[in-house]
């Protein structure tokens, strides 16, 4: 694999909050990583890094070989598509784009300009005068068309309808196949983008909790629903990330659930087996341990 | 893409229906990677690792700098290979839940021979 980033024992602390803790992972090159997790978990604060746009508190971050902060030659390559984006006040989405092509060396601006016409932009219209679902379109459009060969997504659907958002889908996975280079999505909607992602990324409270292929996680975890003493025979030997119950059924989630004979077992207990979506697994593995959520509660009789 | 199994064991199994009931036949040129993504809304790598499976298997080759095709004789393997899970895949599962309910096996014979001389007889 050829790394486009590499980071080792990234730790960010704001005061005596740690923003990420002792983060470890690389990036290769012609990729789709999905970066999850949940607010707050570090996700931002991780890309402003690696774009050279905040300091570690300690560990170290390469980009193309070379520390990101204040390099040119670098940050030519990179291009951070994010919410809070701030333009000039005078500035119109011709003035981004014809600000976006002296910055990145592979700007296409047909394709700015057909992306655009797509998402219904208004080529003349003040940037502030964007309703919020334009200023994400327009973002999108910027960090399809600069074709850096590192694109970071940071929450680019605030404001997109659903119609929107797999028009930017489409888009990215037909331009990423003419065009590959490595994007990075940070995302919450993880359902909608588990197909598209190659890598796995999840933070959880500033650690990195995945680091995996997106395709091997699918029905890494299951859940085994059945009466509680079948369940309790099949979890047992197996790390169990969840439980609920109603009157004697109970339902398990249960992490790498399915070995060899896992199958097998379950229909001979008669429990039931359903593997568990990337969302699911993320909920699972990044929700606080709650006390007495309703469908945790035991059904008084 | 919606069950739990890899995408790519999807893809390599997409394609694998499309040469059994003879819509790619032998020596066609298969979908390149990318249209296989655009088309299933997939990572081309993701895509790219299904086809690679059936080339590995002998089910596709690869013509340099044209594409993928169908290999001879892959049909008739396949549908070997089929056969040989048909068992475990279809016939298993089905005496387990007749014997949940406690359908004998008469009973599920006639079943089986009724459904087909209504419906079979229309997929005929």
């Amino acid at each position: 694999m050829t790394a486009v980033v590499t980071a080792h024992g990234v730790t960010k602390r704001f005061g005596d909050v740690t923003a990420l803790d002792d983060v470890s992972f690389a990036l290769a090159e012609h990729t789709i990583y999905g970066l999850l997790g949940r607010n707050g978990a570090g996700k931002t604060t991780l890309m402003q890094i690696l774009t050279g746009q905040a300091f570690a508190s300690s560990g170290n971050v390469s980009v193309f070989d070379a520390p990101p902060v204040e390099n040119p030659a670098v940050l030519s390559k990179v291009c951070f598509v994010r919410e809070s984006q701030r333009y000039p006040h005078f500035y119109t989405v011709r003035h981004v784009f014809h600000t976006a092509r002296r910055l990145f060396a592979n700007w296409d601006d047909t394709f700015a300009h057909g992306l655009a016409a797509d998402f219904q932009l208004p080529a003349g219209r003040l940037v502030r005068r964007l309703s919020r679902g334009m200023l994400s379109a327009l973002g999108v459009t910027v960090g399809l068309a600069a074709r850096a060969p590192l694109t970071f997504f940071d929450e680019p659907y605030l404001g997109l309808d659903p119609a929107a958002r797999q028009l930017f889908y489409d888009r990215l996975l037909a331009d990423y196949a003419e065009h590959p280079r490595t994007v990075v999505l940070s995302t919450h909607l993880i359902d909608e983008v588990s197909d598209l992602i190659e890598r796995v990324l999840l933070l959880d409270r500033g650690r990195l909790l995945l680091d995996d292929d997106a395709d091997d996680l699918r029905g890494r975890a299951v859940t085994a629903t059945g009466r509680a003493e079948a369940v309790d025979g099949f979890a047992t030997g197996r790390t169990e990330l969840h439980r609920e119950r109603m009157s004697g059924l109970v339902r398990s989630t249960i992490l790498d659930g399915l070995g060899p004979h896992a199958r097998t077992l379950a229909q001979a207990l008669n429990v039931e087996l359903e593997p568990l979506s990337l969302q699911q697994l993320v909920v699972r593995l990044t929700a606080p341990p709650t006390t007495t959520a309703p469908a945790d509660r035991e059904v008084a009789r | 893409m919606d069950d739990d199994r890899p995408i790519f064991l999807q893809i390599a199994e997409l394609i694998e229906n499309s040469i059994i009931d003879g819509s790619l036949v032998e020596e066609a040129q298969v979908p390149s990677t990318n249209e296989l993504a655009a088309f299933h809304r997939i990572n081309p790598a993701t895509a790219a690792k299904g086809v690679n499976q059936l080339v590995s298997e002998g089910t596709l080759y690869k013509r340099r700098g044209i594409g993928m095709f169908v290999a001879g004789g892959a049909r008739a393997r396949l549908r070997e290979r089929r056969r040989e899970r048909f068992t475990e895949q279809y016939v298993e599962p089905l005496l387990a839940e007749a014997r949940k309910l406690g359908i004998g096996h008469d009973e599920l014979m006639k079943m089986i021979d009724s459904f087909d001389a209504v419906v079979g007889r229309d997929l005929r």
